[in-house]
């Protein structure tokens, strides 16, 4: 019966085809604004594939049936239609389109429309979240935001990213505030597809949340429901990961020759006496990488009548790792709801609520000991398996850090799982002419729990080797709410000066506690079994811990806008608040800050460049806060440790923890911004320019390092968090976007942007002038340091000059000895910065430093018919990483830039000689730093989306297929994994411990509309 | 009409009310949970003892005093993986040590750290009474003593404070204490602890008068005081519970510890696991785990790292038939022909370890790292040491030389098993044969580099020794930085 009916519908519609009488239509295109005609406008036939476009005169001609319907579009035009009924001329004027400059924007506590906007705000919209398709929301800002840079710590699933905007301005917390529809929430929780849009609040105009604005505010706005309709989304993608990077390390042959050469070197015996048999050998990176699957489903319904809207969503994501498959699987489902109901006229209620479950487990993936460095490490020479089919176990003189990697996967169990509501109910009154009334209240509530099982393992006297099975459970609460309530008044006064009003409170509250325990002997040493219920085993030392939390802020605030006919645009906002973090004395903090703008091309002077469709300057200036240290640190607290032994047995006590600083207070954050937004070609061409200055005055830091006669060494205890130092960014932002059309159907978009930053630490306070972090190698200083007039976190070492070629070279230069030991032909030659003619520590100097002087991104979007392509790319200039995951261990593998070391005279440069004897090749200096820069295709996307004519056959509105590569390559020069990837640490960020590569991932996914 | 305008305003009211609810600063003012402020503690016994037991805590980081002391020394080389595998010990071991140094660094942060809880405890000592109080004040000062002993022997001079902490602004105010100032409080402390401690205690571990005789003792002999170190050593050897144990290779197993040789000893244990972020909160003794043979495979020993290598000069130290090379000095080469054991070769590797304190097989339940959690004690006051440094006062006070020879050969009879190698010379030549016999007695133990200071040979026996230099360690450059001026460097750094 059902195909009976089909066919019958075919029949009826091809039919309909045949019969119905043709005319032929022509007419002119022109543009309202202007009265120019419009070359290159679209003409298409409603509901088919019949099209054409206007020729240079702006004249068309198409053949369509005397019932149609025509479409007349074009790029930064209104659509319109037009039914032909007989007619054989239409002539259509266009509109300009300005729905985005209508578009609202929110900016904290209200909205304003784009046009209004007067502080650096980008916004990125669903449409490029729904393009990207990221698995986690913060990849849908990566290279698609100026002045915002990403970067991600790992490459596992489920690994958390670093956001910083415009810079990095402070030691302690550098990540912007995220606010999820009005309330304090975590990015990494949401499912991408909830998100409606992003917007980036980069300068003053983020002083609206005076207390936590300094790193900049990302303000996320969920979706909503649809009036009088029923929106019905499925999207469904599989994907493959592969590694998208390995190193080039030295196959077994090439292994044996440069080991045998740093034995030879010291004047050992040769450990390998017949090279010719080894071959290639073990690819240890081919045995721990693999592909893994990643699946995304997710599906939404957005419906509602005249007063009511809501959308309900499901989403769920599975991804396994590229390094040990499921035991780094990674899960999140989320569920959500929101309902946006008129309930009268003058009151509206706003709620929604999200529910989230993450799945994770992963492997030690960083740095010492992580998997990855252990397959890097382990000799080509050596098997995966020895003669009994188990894991061939790695020799001692590969050093007691390096295991069979393979084995370290299957010995590793773990599984952390995350469950979270957050959501949020507002009301809002229009209770009086001009008045608007909000009150709402977000929360997030979190439950976590966390198993790990550590089994009794031998690897043969290595650093892993446990002998005494344990698991460790921990059960955390982390729980928030923030409250807002503000009144705003809006009015017009003699037709032409708007004024805009906000008055409110807000109150935030984080409260948690968190309970852990280790259970010892574990029955049968099995993960099976693994459970403090089972493990009966009792230890000397207490093997529980708990904590809890509760922190709170305070802050009123006031906004006015004013404008005067949309042409002069000026905000001015005060926010005071009062924050837990600092003492009855520092507890207040105020923030003020000030916008302006004027829309330079509405006034009448600028009547003679009609070309120039808008052209608005805008300022702002304002202080911001901070407050993102720990908590009780103006008071001394006995939360130190203080253990010994009496009797044999472990005994504790109570000491002091972290040094009391009573004065401690605000981090200030001045910035200042100037940028213009610029449109012409009508509106095709869309520039924004800025530029800004950013001076983090007290900036907070954690930990500062204090004399030792203060007891801060001792166990627990900890340095005091203090205001010290100011720290500038400064920089320019340029992002410009055009879209036009080409050979008739051919849409296109580019966008591009471009951002400088010069940072410079404009003063420490401190008596030593500096602050250091960061680790290199074992056992060598401190690698980084914030110090004044230089970048943060610059890297100091020594600075080389070439490879010592001979002996006379030797002599010639000042001794190298105080580094350790004389240098030798083939060593690394360094420089004698301070000319006192010796090598020593007061050499070192800046050889670095990790922030990029320039980032880049650029997008291409481009639809012909049904298809459509994107290409997504970002760029990072003049970055530095330091290459810090080589052991120095005689044994282990090595990268093949060895192959090119000095042998003789002459015959290297660059490349120190191998040897097992003491050098001082080995010390922290520029031969470690290497250029960062790198040019990524983060995206390529090609779709297909079927004609209406089809889906409508099968009631869809919409039905795309798509397929799509992420982290397509990477040009670069740096040797490592990932040059985009950083720990995110102010200080002794840019060091490169050995990051897990990001995937590669090839996609298959399908959209579809109801 | 009417209604509507009722219900809005109602609702209105209730919205705008909460800026009167959260209108005011009180919901910021909160005071953590479960948690005691440092000011107001005190308040019961065991408040004293938990506080106690932070002060004696610190010693547990004396480990690298004792390593780096063996390291300056003639005796022992670094060692370790590679050339700068430690910087600050290697520049240590080559005497070409600058005001840079993080393990200087560490060994000043964390005596003071000892300082500062001793100091904290004696700040609210009044605050109740019970009985033993003044046995704990005893302990605490004795630890205070113990602390600033360290400090005036590496640092010389230091910043002094008694019976309250240092405060921020301290470092800019209070000077460097002269080292008589220093030794001054240090024997307050000390004859106060005598006075009111006995020679057993509750706990194994914990101070008693003969650690407080036997520290005070040293502390004269540093100053040369021999006459008093003479009559506070005789008093702890005569009314003492103190012995020389029979078997000299019994002291360095876990049975010898707390043994009747032992007039104090810092205690260690293995049942709390350990990482290198944070050595000072280790409970094991990290430098066994740190001078063991690396990669070690086989019985007896465990694996460690392979730093504070004897030297050659160190085994031909010993007379041929002196029983105390064995124990003192492992010979790999002869260890790895006899049982089959291996062992991977480091920086200026020896073939020799430091016995006494190379790791025991990792005990059963041993956490990880089990590198730095071997529970060896260290015996810092050893019985044998008290006799030495009575026989040295005896003798370079000119005061008895034949009791000097009586308590050395005590000593020698038992390292020799016999009577035979007994010593008969007097004057310069018994100073010489009480050097000799405390740097072979009390080998790998931390002492002789201070011994070769104090008694003025160290530039004879040291290369690169610079006297007038190198008696004491410069002072880390970060806290004449943070003085400001206060604290100037010691002379020629």
């Amino acid at each position: 019966m059902k195909k009976l009916l089909f066919f019958l519908v075919v029949f009826i519609f091809v039919g309909s085809e045949i019969f119905a009488q043709q005319i032929t239509v022509t007419g002119i295109v022109t543009e309202e604004s202007d009265g120019q005609v419009l070359p290159g406008a679209t003409i298409i036939e409603k509901g088919t594939n019949n099209g054409t476009t206007t020729n240079i005169d702006g004249h068309y001609s198409i053949t369509v049936s005397t019932d149609a319907v025509l479409q007349f579009s074009f790029v930064g035009m209104q659509m319109q239609e037009v039914p032909v009924n007989g007619q054989s001329v239409i002539n259509i004027t266009l509109k300009t389109d300005i729905t985005d400059l209508e578009e609202i924007i929110v900016i904290g506590y209200g909205s304003v429309k784009k046009k209004d906007l007067t502080g650096a705000v980008s916004v990125v919209g669903s449409e490029t979240i729904e393009d990207l398709q990221p698995v986690k929301v913060e990849q849908a800002l990566q290279g698609t935001v100026a002045g915002v840079n990403i970067t991600n710590r790992s490459g596992a699933p489920g690994a958390d990213l670093d956001i910083r905007i415009r810079g990095i301005s402070t030691n302690g917390d550098a990540s912007p505030v995220v606010i999820i529809d009005g309330y304090q929430g975590n990015l990494n929780t949401l499912n991408p597809n909830d998100i409606e849009s992003i917007t980036v609040l980069k300068d003053a105009q983020a002083a609206i949340y005076g207390t936590v604005g300094a790193n900049g505010i990302i303000l996320v706005t969920t979706k909503k429901g649809v009036k009088n309709d029923l929106v019905v989304n499925f999207n469904s993608s599989y994907g493959i990961q592969e590694t998208s990077r390995k190193l080039h390390l030295l196959d077994a042959t090439e292994y044996a020759v440069i080991i045998n050469e740093s034995y030879a070197a010291n004047g050992e015996e040769i450990p390998f006496t017949d090279i010719s048999s080894y071959g290639g050998g073990t690819d240890w990176q081919n045995q721990i990488f693999s592909t893994a699957p990643i699946y995304a489903n997710d599906i939404s319904i957005a419906s509602g009548n005249d007063n009511t809207v809501y959308t309900f969503s499901a989403s769920d994501v599975e991804q396994d790792g590229i390094i040990g498959g499921d035991k780094t699987g990674f899960g999140r489902s989320t569920g959500r709801f929101s309902l946006n109901s008129d309930i009268t006229e003058w009151l509206k209620v706003n709620t929604s609520l999200t529910y989230t479950h993450i799945d994770q487990k992963s492997i030690n993936d960083f740095a010492l000991g992580s998997v990855l460095f252990n397959a890097i490490n382990m000799a080509p020479t050596m098997p995966v398996y020895d003669a009994n089919g188990d894991y061939y176990l790695a020799p001692g003189s590969l050093g007691a850090e390096v295991i069979n990697p393979l084995a370290q996967i299957d010995n590793t169990y773990n599984d952390y799982n995350l469950n979270k509501f957050n959501g949020t109910i507002g009301l809002e009154s229009n209770f009086a002419k001009h008045f608007t009334a909000t009150a709402r209240i977000g929360f997030n509530t979190t439950n976590t729990d966390y198993k790990s099982f550590s089994k009794i393992v031998d690897y043969g006297g290595k650093v892993f080797d446990i002998n005494r099975s344990s698991v460790y459970q921990s059960r955390e609460n982390f729980n928030d709410y923030t409250f807002d309530a503000f009144v705003s008044y809006d009015n017009i006064f003699f037709e032409s000066h708007n004024i805009n009003i906000t008055l409110g409170t807000t109150v935030f509250k984080e409260w948690g506690d968190g309970l852990n325990a280790t259970g010892y002997d574990i029955p049968y040493n099995s993960w099976e079994y693994a459970d403090i219920s089972l493990a009966n085993g009792l230890n000397a030392s207490k093997a529980t811990g708990s904590y809890i939390y509760d922190q709170r802020r305070l802050s009123y605030f006031g906004r006015i806008q004013y404008d005067y006919e949309g042409k002069y645009l000026l905000s001015a906002m005060l926010r005071r608040d009062a924050s837990t973090k600092f003492g009855p004395n520092n507890r207040v903090a105020y923030f003020p800050s000030a916008t302006a703008g004027w829309v330079i091309s509405d006034e009448s002077f600028m009547s003679g460049f009609d070309f120039i469709d808008r052209l608005k300057l805008r300022v702002s200036y304002g202080i911001l806060g901070s407050d993102k240290i720990g908590s009780y640190r103006y008071i001394s607290q006995l939360n130190g440790e203080a253990q010994y032994v009496f009797d044999g047995e472990l005994v504790s006590g109570t000491a002091i923890g972290p040094l009391a600083n009573p004065n401690i207070k605000w981090e200030e954050s001045e910035q200042f911004d100037v940028g213009i937004d610029f449109k012409i070609l009508n509106n095709r061409l869309d520039i924004n320019a800025d530029y800004f200055i950013k001076n983090t005055n007290d900036l907070l830091i954690p930990a500062v390092p204090v004399s030792g006669i203060f007891g801060t060494s001792a166990p627990g205890a900890e340095s005091p968090t203090v205001n010290a130092g100011t720290v500038q960014n400064k920089g320019f932002e340029f992002a410009i976007g055009y879209r036009g059309t080409v050979l008739n159907d051919l849409n296109y978009r580019i966008n591009f942007n471009i951002t400088t930053l010069e940072n410079e630490v404009l003063d420490v306070n401190n008596g030593t002038g500096f602050y250091e972090g960061g680790a290199f190698s074992v056992g060598q200083p401190a690698p980084a340091r914030m110090e004044e007039g230089q970048p943060m976190g610059y890297f100091y070492g020594y600075k080389t000059d070439g490879i010592f070629q001979n002996q006379a070279e030797v002599d010639a230069h000042p001794s190298q000895a105080a580094l350790g030991t004389e240098a030798s032909p083939g060593d690394i030659r360094f420089v004698d910065v301070n000319e006192d003619g010796v090598i020593d520590s007061d050499d070192r100097t800046y050889i670095g430093d990790p922030i990029p002087n320039m980032t880049l991104g650029l997008n291409i979007s481009l639809n012909y018919k049904g298809f459509d392509f994107l290409a997504y790319a970002y760029a990072s200039l003049g970055n530095e990483i330091v290459r810090n995951y080589e052991r120095t261990q005689p044994n282990v593998n090595k990268l093949d830039y060895n192959l090119d070391r000095w042998i003789w005279e002459g015959s290297s440069t660059e490349v120190p000689r191998v040897t097992n004897g003491a050098t001082t090749n080995k010390v922290f200096s520029d031969f470690y730093v290497e250029d960062g820069s790198f040019l990524r295709l983060q995206n390529v996307q090609l779709g297909y989306s079927l004609p209406e004519n089809i889906t409508q056959k099968v009631k869809l509105d919409k039905v795309r297929l798509y397929v799509g590569v992420t982290n397509v390559f990477t040009l670069t020069n740096y040797m490592g994994f990932d040059p985009a990837a950083s720990t995110g640490a102010p200080i002794g960020g840019g060091i490169d411990y050995g990051f897990y590569p990001a995937a590669r991932t090839y996609t298959f996914g399908l959209n579809l509309t109801l | 009409m009417k209604y509507k305008l009722y219900i809005k305003t109602i609702i209105t009211g209730v919205l705008l009310s909460v800026f009167v609810f959260s209108c005011t600063d009180d919901f910021v003012e909160v005071s953590p949970e479960y948690s005691i402020d440092s000011e107001n503690y005190f308040n019961s016994e065991d408040d004293y003892y938990y506080a106690l037991i932070s002060a004696y805590d610190l010693l547990q980081t004396t480990y690298q005093n004792v390593l780096v002391g063996e390291i300056a020394s003639p005796l022992m080389l670094c060692g370790g993986e590679k050339v700068d595998d430690v910087i600050g010990w290697r520049h240590i071991a080559d005497m070409n040590h600058t005001p840079v140094n993080d393990n200087l660094h560490e060994i000043w942060n964390r005596m003071f750290a000892g300082v500062q809880r001793s100091n904290y405890f004696m700040e609210f000592k009044d605050n109740i009474d019970f009985e033993g109080k003044e046995k704990m004040i005893g302990e605490v000062r004795f630890l205070r003593a113990y602390y600033y002993f360290e400090l005036v022997k590496w640092f010389g001079p230091v910043p002094l404070k008694v019976d309250k902490r240092f405060e921020v602004g301290d470092e800019e105010s209070i000077p460097r204490a002269s080292v008589s100032d220093v030794y001054e409080q240090i024997e307050k402390d000390l004859i106060y602890a005598i006075s009111v401690l006995d020679y057993t205690t509750p706990e194994a571990g914990r101070a008693t008068k003969g650690s407080a005789q036997a520290l005070l003792g040293k502390a004269y002999l540093y100053q040369e005081k021999f006459t008093e170190a003479a009559s506070i050593l005789d008093t702890l050897i005569t009314e003492g519970p103190y012995y020389l144990v029979t078997d000299y290779a019994s002291i360095w197993e876990d049975d010898g510890e707390n043994g009747p040789e032992s007039v104090f000893e810092v205690q260690y244990t293995h049942v709390e696991g350990g990482s290198y972020d944070y050595m000072q909160g280790v409970e094991g003794n990290i430098m066994v785990g740190f001078s063991g043979p690396y990669n070690y495979e086989g019985p007896v020993f465990a694996s460690g790292n392979r730093f504070g290598l004897p030297t050659q000069e160190a085994v031909d130290a010993f007379d041929a038939n002196d029983l105390r090379l064995d124990v003192t000095i492992l010979d790999m080469d002869a260890w790895v022909a006899e049982t089959g054991a291996t062992y991977t070769p480091g920086y200026e590797h020896t073939g020799y370890f430091n016995r006494k304190y190379i790791p025991r097989a990792v005990r059963e339940g041993q956490l990880p790292d089990v590198k730095l959690t071997h529970p060896n004690n260290y015996r810092a006051i050893r019985y044998s040491d008290v006799l030495l440094m009575a026989a040295e006062a005896y003798n370079r006070g000119n005061i008895d030389d034949s009791k000097a020879q009586t308590y050395l050969n005590e000593v020698r009879r038992r390292a020799f098993g016999d009577t035979n190698h007994d010593i008969t010379a007097t004057g310069t030549a018994l100073t010489d044969a009480i050097y000799y016999e405390r740097s072979v007695e009390l080998m790998g133990e931390g002492h002789y580099f201070f011994d070769l200071v104090r008694t003025g040979r160290a530039a004879d026996k040291i290369d690169g020794f610079v006297a007038g230099k190198n008696e004491v360690f410069p002072i880390p450059l970060e806290e004449i930085q943070f003085s400001n001026g206060n604290w100037q460097q010691n002379p020629n750094y």
